[in-house]
């Protein structure tokens, strides 16, 4: 699978232009999959298993964004000097030496207005990209084009850098579990979505499309395991996390129990994530309709929204193999969340533990 | 230019409070479409069926009533008023700007309070501005607060107030006296100014196959020593959004006006990404999503009483997207996923 992520971390899929990145993801579950289809949004939709007829199969639907963060050009000036706004939530910070990729291929390099040496904190307003133009005309961008951020993937040991792993490993995730998973009692609907990095625009809208019983997004949180980092329990290499809580979503109890359970059960790692900043893909689907229950498998990851991204594999290779154990067995614990009622029954079989 | 679109920028209607915009679409619009309807929240829903052998798909056009302006907090027993906005003013621009205040338009001044009177050349917040009315006419809290501002020629530009987005609902207006090969449905949105409220249940309702939001924009086109980009110029024709805060436009949708406008020679310009909103932001997400964009015609000092437009760009996205429903808009999109 290592391949796998490094490959899905090379294509090209900013927010809004998802469909290089689409087309390689879907040319990959080929054969292991049902069916594969494209939404109005530009969600990519994977279908395996029954229509949920067996006694405890839901219909589960597993979400992975295929968008990265990266830049907007503005304004070409007459110089060919680019501006720019930026897609999600780029950290400007990190943007000085960092390089961008544009669609057809064009190059840029992030410049600063002033003196090279100035201890000036950089504002979007005070950058510009160089691509590499002498003029306006002669620049090959033009004002609506998007460019992602572009470092070549690396790995020392088990440890995976790139600027996009931020949600290229979930994707990896995601697909390689349908690929191992051979069979299950539920209607398993694994969507690719679009538009996370804008507020999970493409999770949204297929939420509601799918009507799904429980949702899981399978993405990357943050650690607390670097020098002076914020107090968080989340390292890299302890096992996939499993979120109570973040900004936007509290993870339905019987959904990490099932979560927490199934690892325990299968002796596979798991760490849990309580995460002070960000959502995903999960806190959109979870208030569609009359409200979906819904949790989330993390993969650790530092330096998040920054060129330089870093995880470890093994947490990545354990995410696989939690969700083939989760989607292949019939467990009783989700039996309890009863049908269209999951709520209620859902948090009583928790008081109930209690 | 207009009489509809005088009367449209004289009436008085900030978010909540849209009954009179409401009403004279109402009236002018009855004769020409085949149903009227006001829903739960406000939004006036006007439809018009497409040829009867072959009805065609549904297009939501969607142009929101609302105007900024403020809201009445309480009432002085000296005649001030102290006031929030409704929508995003700018406070740097309130001071000295003549009001007008509940349904019986009372008049009023806005100014500083007199304890902030000695903060210098600072930027007074709203939270240090009162309304002077004078002690005159009856007013509650709550009650809705307008500028006071005339709709008249500035050389070849229209000056007036609520541009933003009377100019939609004026364009829309004319759209829907038209007939297309398509269920047209237009939209006349309540709330957009705080939050895009109305546009979301309209979409929701009228599920609509793909929408464009027509609006009013920003334009900031005067000379400036940068070679930076304004958000949009008069007189450069409708500007199309391609990303702004509240959505990515659907890139089959832009092609479609661009690529019309290119073959029936209409200007048209891109507007600056990344900046403002619009009801798109709540319509391509209603339900399963809708494949939406925004067109709007550009105006300097949006937001404030004097809003300048070019009547050739209200022209030009008339032009624009006639043309387009008589076309491509009236068909099925090519499946999304197919663009390269």
């Amino acid at each position: 699978m290592r391949t796998l992520i490094e490959e899905l971390c090379s294509i090209y899929g900013p927010t809004g232009h998802e469909e290089r990145i689409r087309e390689a993801i879907s040319r990959l579950l080929n054969g292991s999959v049902d069916s594969v289809e494209t939404d109005r949004f530009g969600n990519l939709i994977a279908r395996k298993g029954p229509t949920a007829s067996s006694a405890n199969g839901k219909r589960i639907m597993l979400a992975a964004h295929m968008d990265e963060i990266g830049v907007m050009v503005t304004h070409v000036d007459a110089q060919g000097f680019c501006r720019f706004t930026t897609i999600g939530g780029v950290l400007t910070n990190a943007l000085i030496g960092s390089r961008v990729l544009f669609a057809n291929g064009v190059e840029g390099a992030f410049g600063m207005e002033g003196s090279p040496i100035a201890r000036e904190r950089p504002t979007p307003q005070k950058l510009f990209l160089d691509v590499g133009a002498s003029s306006k005309e002669d620049a090959r961008v033009q004002v609506g084009d998007t460019a992602v951020f572009r470092s070549a993937f690396g790995a020392v040991g088990d440890r995976l850098f790139a600027p996009n792993l931020d949600d290229r490993i979930g994707c990896a995730i995601l697909g390689q579990a349908l690929r191992e998973l051979e069979s299950t009692p539920h209607e398993i609907l694994a969507v690719f979505t679009v538009q996370e990095e804008v507020g999970a625009r493409g999770a949204t809208t297929a939420g509601y499309g799918l009507d799904p019983e429980i949702v899981l997004a399978i993405d990357v949180t943050a650690t607390g395991d670097f020098p002076q980092a914020t107090p968080m329990e989340v390292a890299l290499g302890k096992g996939p996390a499993i979120k109570i809580m973040d900004r936007r979503m509290i993870a339905h109890p019987t959904v990490r129990r099932w979560l927490e359970t199934t690892a325990q059960d299968n002796g596979i790692p798991y760490q849990l994530e309580v995460l002070e900043f960000g959502s995903t893909d999960a806190s959109a689907v979870q208030i569609s309709r009359a409200g979906v229950p819904a949790g989330t498998v993390s993969i650790p990851c530092r330096y998040i929204h920054t060129p330089s991204q870093v995880a470890d594999y093994n947490d990545a290779r354990n995410a696989v193999s939690l969700l083939v154990h989760l989607l292949r067995d019939d467990p009783a614990i989700l039996a309890d969340m009863g049908g269209r009622t999951v709520d209620a029954a859902g948090v009583a079989a928790d008081e109930r533990d209690a | 230019m207009n009489e509809l679109l005088e009367r449209l920028s004289i009436a008085r209607g900030v978010a909540g409070h849209e009954g009179e915009v409401r009403a004279i679409l109402r009236e002018h619009l009855a004769p020409h479409v085949d149903e009227i309807a006001v829903d739960s929240i406000g939004n006036l829903i006007a439809r018009k069926g497409g040829p009867q052998n072959s009805p065609g798909q549904r297009v939501l056009l969607a142009a929101h009533m609302d105007e900024v302006g403020a809201i009445v907090m309480r009432c002085n027993p000296d005649g001030t008023v102290k006031f929030r906005s409704i929508g995003g003013l700018d406070p740097r621009i309130l001071p000295g700007k003549r009001v007008r205040i509940g349904a019986d338009a009372v008049p009023g001044v806005i100014m500083r309070a007199p304890h902030a009177a000695r903060a210098g050349s600072r930027v007074a917040p709203i939270a240090d501005l009162l309304i002077d009315t004078g002690g005159a006419g009856e007013i509650q809290p709550g009650d809705m607060i307008t500028f006071e501002s005339d709709y008249e020629q500035f050389g070849r530009l229209l000056k007036g107030k609520a541009f933003d987005d009377r100019v939609g609902c004026y364009i829309l207006a004319q759209l829907l006296q038209e007939d297309f090969p398509c269920q047209l449905v237009g939209a006349f949105t309540v709330q957009e100014e705080i939050g895009l409220r109305g546009a979301r249940v309209a979409a929701y309702a009228v599920e609509p196959d793909l929408a464009v939001a027509l609006e009013g924009t920003v334009a900031d086109d005067l000379p400036r020593e940068e070679d930076i980009s304004p958000t949009t110029e008069l007189g450069k024709g409708p500007a199309i959004s391609v990303m702004d805060r509240s959505a990515h436009a659907d890139r089959r949708l832009v092609r479609i006006l661009t690529q019309t406008a290119d073959a029936h020679n209409i200007p048209y310009q891109i507007k600056q990404p990344g900046v403002g909103g619009t009801d798109v932001g709540a319509i391509h997400l209603a339900r399963s999503g809708v494949p939406s964009v925004a067109v709007a015609v550009p105006c300097r000092y949006i937001h404030t009483p004097a809003a300048l437009m070019d009547p050739a760009d209200v022209e030009n996205t008339i032009e624009l997207m006639k043309h387009a429903l008589a076309g491509s808009l009236a068909r099925p999109l090519e499946a999304a996923g197919s663009e390269k």
